[in-house]
């Protein structure tokens, strides 16, 4: 089933060289756990975000690997040590196959 | 927690706040359907596919969770870890599991030394009253932990 998930990142568009960053995230999804049933008694299956992924010019800062106990439109935040300018490039994935994804660019100065 | 230490001795205190829990414990089994739910021994034993037969010790990492839950849908989880996040030294993997819930395993985030600071926040469901798990481990190979109980007001798994 297709789900309207909406990427949303919250990080500044510049930072100072050392600064410690914090990438906030968020997608738009029912994480779907597989556990509920439907008004027919007939069990829901589940359909989670299951993997996110976070890169800084084309190197992997950040993974992380979801199961169903994670809330509702997944919030996760990590934090990056700035060095350079550069592109982040943020990826979920949905049980479905569906890759969603968002990018940030920053200058660092 | 009635393992804390077996050699301490066993206090009157103790004592009666273990009968206590077998007494709870025991009205459980009467009142409720079978619980669909983790145990301690399946969180043990998901931690040891995820860690090998390496033991994890206290201290480093630091799990901060609210001590009360009024909607098990969504409680925030904060986990620290102490770490220099060196190429030498850093943590590799944070991850969380919890002893109650339908299934122990919530997420494991991957780290390395671009985070500067092993540091992470999230959210996560929580079905009933449970310790949650917070294990960290380290580029030398060596695993520390943390747990809190989370006592739990709705609980947040659907029905």
């Amino acid at each position: 089933m297709a789900i309207d998930a909406k990427p949303r990142i919250k990080l500044p568009k510049t930072a100072a060289k050392g600064e410690l960053l914090e990438v906030k995230t968020l997608i738009t999804h029912p994480m779907e756990s597989g556990q509920r049933k439907d008004d027919k008694g007939q069990p829901i299956p589940r359909q989670i975000i299951n993997g996110f992924v976070a890169t800084f010019n084309g190197r992997q800062v950040f993974k992380a690997d979801l199961y169903p106990s994670l809330s509702a439109n997944p919030y996760i935040t990590f934090l990056v040590k700035m060095e350079e300018s550069g592109k982040f490039e943020f990826a979920w994935t949905d049980d479905d196959g569906t890759v969603y994804k968002d990018v940030k660019e920053i200058t660092v100065g | 927690m009635p393992n804390s230490n077996p050699a301490a001795g066993i206090s009157r205190r103790g004592l009666l706040a273990t009968a206590g829990a077998g007494v709870i414990a025991a009205a459980g089994t009467v009142f409720l359907p079978p619980p669909a739910h983790a145990t301690v021994e399946a969180a043990t034993k998901f931690m040891a596919s995820l860690i090998g037969n390496r033991t994890p010790v206290a201290g480093r990492v630091k799990l901060t969770m609210p001590e009360i839950a009024e909607n098990g849908n969504t409680v925030p989880v904060a986990v620290t870890v102490d770490s220099p996040m060196t190429d030498a030294d850093h943590v590799k993997v944070i991850h969380i599991m919890a002893d109650g819930n339908p299934a122990p395993e919530v997420a494991s985030f991957h780290l390395s030394p671009a985070n500067g600071r092993a540091e992470i926040t999230t959210r996560m469901r929580m079905s009933t009253t449970q310790n949650v798990w917070a294990v960290a481990e380290m580029k030398d190979g060596s695993v520390y932990i943390d747990k809190t109980e989370v006592k739990v007001t709705i609980g947040g798994c659907g029905g």
